[in-house]
């Protein structure tokens, strides 16, 4: 479950004692540790410095993180210098379809391998497995003739689609979830008379909020940021999304750098909230996917 | 298959249908009739005897997989294997010319230096994102108060991904007035011209590469916190030192989580997009130091309109990768550890990788 990062670190701690190791080590870690942080963090405070700053702030601002001059306009004009509306109405779209569409087709694909007994179960789900290792560039050029073809170039219908028919990472992630959850769940009901979709609707899809919420915010946060696919299908300010605006920044406004990095911070912020409201399902997913 | 989507779209126009759905409600007509063959099949199946209730349900459950891989993944792979024997702008009839496309690419000087760049990054970039984020986990793996604090923090950067990191980075960069020369100038140093310089850019993007490690700082993290602590006590009684555990156990236990992270992280180094794109405006960086393999691919393909030759490239590239992770799985042999009391974890996890 994805909870278990956090429940095997409670269960460590609580035994507490010899991992411990002698305080010199420990204030040694402790230091690299600050010293660590304030370098990954400075550069995320510079750029929210910087997007507070005027253009000439930015000549003589160099490292420094004080603002200075706190010019709050920089977002309003940043967001004003293209249609921020309807590229964000792109994005919302583009990301939040995807979401419901990944979260219910995989859980139902993933259900089936873990529970329903069928012969080609293992050699199917090998397949699944071998597709995660296969880049999505591979298949780019054929995809586009097919979009082309489905008259669906510049809409955002090719990047919502595919995500119906479940994500092979995700399905993944569903049946490791199913495989732990005790058996009898569906030899009760099967004894009931339920259909599979019975169980799988009312029994196991209402035992899956950690996982949906895993898979929501992961999934969330890539096609939140979804960049090449983006490029490749979406050509006019009707359907292009921010991530594209983010791209194309530079040659509408020259070099106006606190403009850029308002503009960069009002798109990265979603995924920073998102973070902090679902911060231990996100550690608990991330955790998932590698150790098991 | 575009006189069948022109047909169905057509038919949609006169039931006055709103033009923007009607390449979706033709998308969704073909497929309503490719699932109702394939349910009718195995209903029929089921009826025959030839199979049983539950194998029948399996398969109507994992149906949209099968769909959704047969339409996006497998016949493109196949398609693109075809197209890749053709010369095609998109608007000329194809035509076959053979293995032409391949010849080109073995003596194209710009494909050439996109697989330097490429496996460069690669290969630099991954072994030094595997020791910083496991530095970091073993770091992390201590009971301080308010460690989940630095969690966040060092996890923080990994938000801000694509674009958004790529525009900051080309700030923080910036050789007049970016972050680290100005830093630099506090030292009396005046640093170089970072992205703006051949020599410099391809490891700019490797320390930017660097910012993200949070992610697989977490799943080390959680690895870590999986070692039974049995195995530390036994060799604290046999007097063994911190060191000595740290390369005996602790390395060893997590090596299969190494492995995983060595093996996407490569796959996903390879197809490294966006920062090549974002510098430039799609040029590649200076003097093409920034021509990363994919960024030429999709240059081929929608700026040049060389389909043939872009299909070519990708299985080129397929080929590549599936090489690459050859290799890891064939060296995993002698250095990742399962451990043998546990076969039923050992075949999952082998599975798994």
């Amino acid at each position: 479950m994805p909870m278990s990062a956090n429940a095997k670190a409670r269960t460590a701690a609580e035994a507490g004692g010899s991992r411990r190791g002698p305080l010199g080590t420990r204030i040694l870690a402790l230091t690299l540790l600050v010293i660590g942080s304030v370098g990954f963090v400075y550069p995320f405070l510079w750029m929210i410095a910087t997007a507070l700053r005027t253009p000439e702030g930015v000549a003589h601002g160099g490292a420094s993180l004080w603002p200075i001059q706190w010019q709050w306009s920089n977002f309003v004009d940043g967001l004003d210098s293209f249609p921020f509306w309807t590229y964000l109405r792109n994005s919302l779209l583009s990301t939040l379809v995807p979401v419901v569409a990944v979260v219910f087709s995989s859980s139902l694909v993933g259900f089936a391998f873990a529970r329903i007994r069928a012969r080609g179960s293992g050699l199917l789900f090998a397949i699944v497995l071998s597709t995660l290792l296969l880049p999505q560039e591979v298949t780019i050029v054929p995809q586009f003739i097919l979009f082309k073809n489905l008259d669906m170039i510049d809409t955002l219908w090719p990047i919502i689609v595919p995500t119906f028919f479940g994500s092979a990472f995700f399905i993944f992630l569903y049946r490791q979830f199913y495989l732990r959850l005790p058996e009898a769940l569906t030899d009760a009901a099967l004894i009931d008379g339920a259909s599979w979709f019975r169980i799988w609707f009312s029994i196991y899809l209402p035992l899956s909020r950690p996982i949906i919420i895993a898979t929501a915010v992961l999934q969330f946060m890539s096609y939140w940021n979804n960049f090449f696919q983006a490029a490749i299908y979406l050509t006019t300010d009707r359907w292009k999304t921010l991530p594209l605006a983010l791209a194309g920044f530079q040659s509408v406004n020259g070099t106006d750098t606190p403009l850029l990095m308002a503009t960069a911070l009002v798109i990265t912020m979603p995924c920073v909230l998102l973070f902090f409201i679902a911060q231990r399902h996100i550690i608990g997913g991330i955790s998932f996917t590698g150790s098991k | 298959m575009s006189d069948i989507v022109q047909s169905l779209e057509g038919f949609l126009e006169r039931l006055h249908i709103y033009a923007g759905l009607r390449p979706i409600l033709s998308l969704v007509i073909m497929l309503a009739a490719v699932f109702a063959v394939a349910f009718a099949a195995l209903w029929g199946a089921v009826r025959a005897r030839w199979i049983t209730r539950n194998t029948a349900a399996f398969w109507i459950f994992v149906s949209p997989w099968i769909v959704g891989f047969l339409l996006f993944t497998g016949g493109p792979m196949v398609y693109s294997l075809i197209l890749s024997f053709t010369d095609w702008n998109l608007i000329d009839p194809a035509e076959f010319v053979g293995i032409a496309n391949y010849a080109e690419a073995f003596s194209d000087p710009d494909l050439g230096q996109s697989i330097k760049v490429t496996l460069v990054y690669a290969v630099v970039s991954v072994p030094l994102q595997t020791v910083l984020s496991l530095a970091v986990a073993l770091l992390m793996n201590i009971k301080v108060r308010g460690i989940h604090v630095f969690r966040t923090i060092w996890y923080l950067p990994s938000l801000v991904t694509g674009v958004a990191q790529a525009v900051l980075f080309i700030w923080v960069f910036n050789p007049s007035y970016g972050l680290v020369n100005g830093l630099l100038r506090l030292f009396g140093i005046e640093g170089p011209k970072w992205l703006f310089d051949a020599d410099w850019a391809l490891p700019t993007v490797v320390i930017m590469s660097l910012w993200t490690v949070g992610g697989n700082m977490i799943i080390y993290l959680a690895g870590l916190q999986d070692i039974a602590k049995e195995l530390y006590e036994a060799a604290e009684i046999d007097g063994a030192g911190r060191w000595r555990s740290l390369w005996n156990i602790t390395l060893p236990q997590v090596s299969p989580v190494i492995f995983f992270n060595v093996v996407t992280g490569l796959i996903y180094a390879m197809q490294t997009f966006t920062q090549g794109y974002v510098v430039t405006h799609n040029g590649g960086g200076p003097s093409d130091s920034l021509l990363f393999y994919v960024l030429y691919l999709y240059n081929n393909a929608f700026s040049f309109f060389r389909m043939g030759y872009a299909s070519a490239l990708a299985w080129i590239f397929f080929v590549m990768i599936m090489v690459l992770t050859a290799l890891v799985f064939r060296g995993s042999a002698f250095w990742v550890y399962y451990e043998s009391q546990r076969p039923k974890e050992r075949k999952r996890r082998a599975h798994v990788g």
